[in-house]
């Protein structure tokens, strides 16, 4: 079987999965944040809502949904655009290239997130 | 550029798609200002009370609703609904006037 080394599942269909699932997660983060947001917070509360272990849980588990649909999600529209065919050589340098720095801040995220979750 | 309805909804789902992936460095940064203590949590709100600030946080609010909603249509359309020609374009259409409502609340909301 044929797999591509730079994508997340190394299938294309546990790809496809993995980016439904992780934005149903993203998209219920955000509800449930915009809902907080929206009742009005102080310091305390807010503070109050993140000591919380279920807060924790469902706000890593965001970070690394995010993680993981960004990393699918542009690898689809680096693979769409920057292609051997379109740009040669320089196509697959430059593609890998970014693919690396977009891991990289990915990882930045999902560590800086759970410094904030656990670290203040 | 003149193009099909559903080709627009498709290039800006995927423009929104890597703004968020930028606009989430700064959510994540509001969010560490927000808890990490409560003299930060102040200046991060005198903060959000300028103007320049308060269109950053409307930019990605706005990619962010137009990318969930564009989101869950395809999710709807992944489930065989709407899967036309004529489904394509109602869809896009519907996500664009859902997107442009949610998008002035949100602007309301900042504002
Ligand atoms: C919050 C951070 C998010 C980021 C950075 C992000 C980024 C992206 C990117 C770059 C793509 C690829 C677009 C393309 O290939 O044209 C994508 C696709 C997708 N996103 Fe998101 N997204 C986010 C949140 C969400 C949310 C909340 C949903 C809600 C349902 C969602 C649903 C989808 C779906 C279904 C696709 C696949 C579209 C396809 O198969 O063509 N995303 N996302
Ligand atoms: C959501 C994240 C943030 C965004 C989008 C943002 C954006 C901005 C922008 C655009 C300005 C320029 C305002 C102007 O010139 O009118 C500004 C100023 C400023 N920001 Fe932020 N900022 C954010 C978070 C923070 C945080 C976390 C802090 C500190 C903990 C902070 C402290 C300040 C200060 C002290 C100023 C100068 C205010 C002034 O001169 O009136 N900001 N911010």
């Amino acid at each position: 079987m044929v797999t591509a080394a730079t994508s997340y599942g190394r299938s294309g269909v546990a790809d496809w999965i993995a980016q439904r699932v992780s934005g149903i997660i993203l998209l219920a983060y955000f509800l449930f944040i915009g809902y907080v947001l929206l009742s009005g917070v102080d310091y305390a509360s807010w503070k109050a809502l993140f000591a919380q272990t279920w807060v924790k849980i469902f706000s890593l588990m965001a970070v690394l949904s995010l993680a993981a649909h960004a990393w699918i999600g542009l690898w689809s529209v680096l693979t769409d655009y920057l292609t051997e065919r379109m740009m040669g050589t320089t196509g697959n340098v430059l593609r890998l290239v970014l693919q690396v720095l977009i891991g990289i801040t990915l990882f930045v995220y999902v560590v800086w997130t759970v410094q904030i979750l656990w670290g203040y | 550029m003149r193009l099909p309805i559903t080709a627009w909804s498709s290039i800006t789902h995927r423009a929104s798609g890597v703004f968020l992936f930028v606009g989430m460095a700064v959510l994540i940064w509001a969010l560490d200002a927000s808890l990490r203590s409560p003299e930060s949590f102040a200046s991060l709100q005198e903060c959000l009370s300028s103007p320049l600030a308060k269109l950053v946080i409307w930019a990605i609010l706005a990619g962010l609703i137009y990318h969930s909603v564009a989101g869950v249509k395809h999710l709807i359309m992944d489930c065989g609904i709407g899967e036309t020609m004529e489904g394509g374009r109602l869809g896009a259409g519907l996500v664009f006037a859902l997107s442009a409502v949610l998008i002035v609340l949100a602007g309301v909301w900042i504002w």
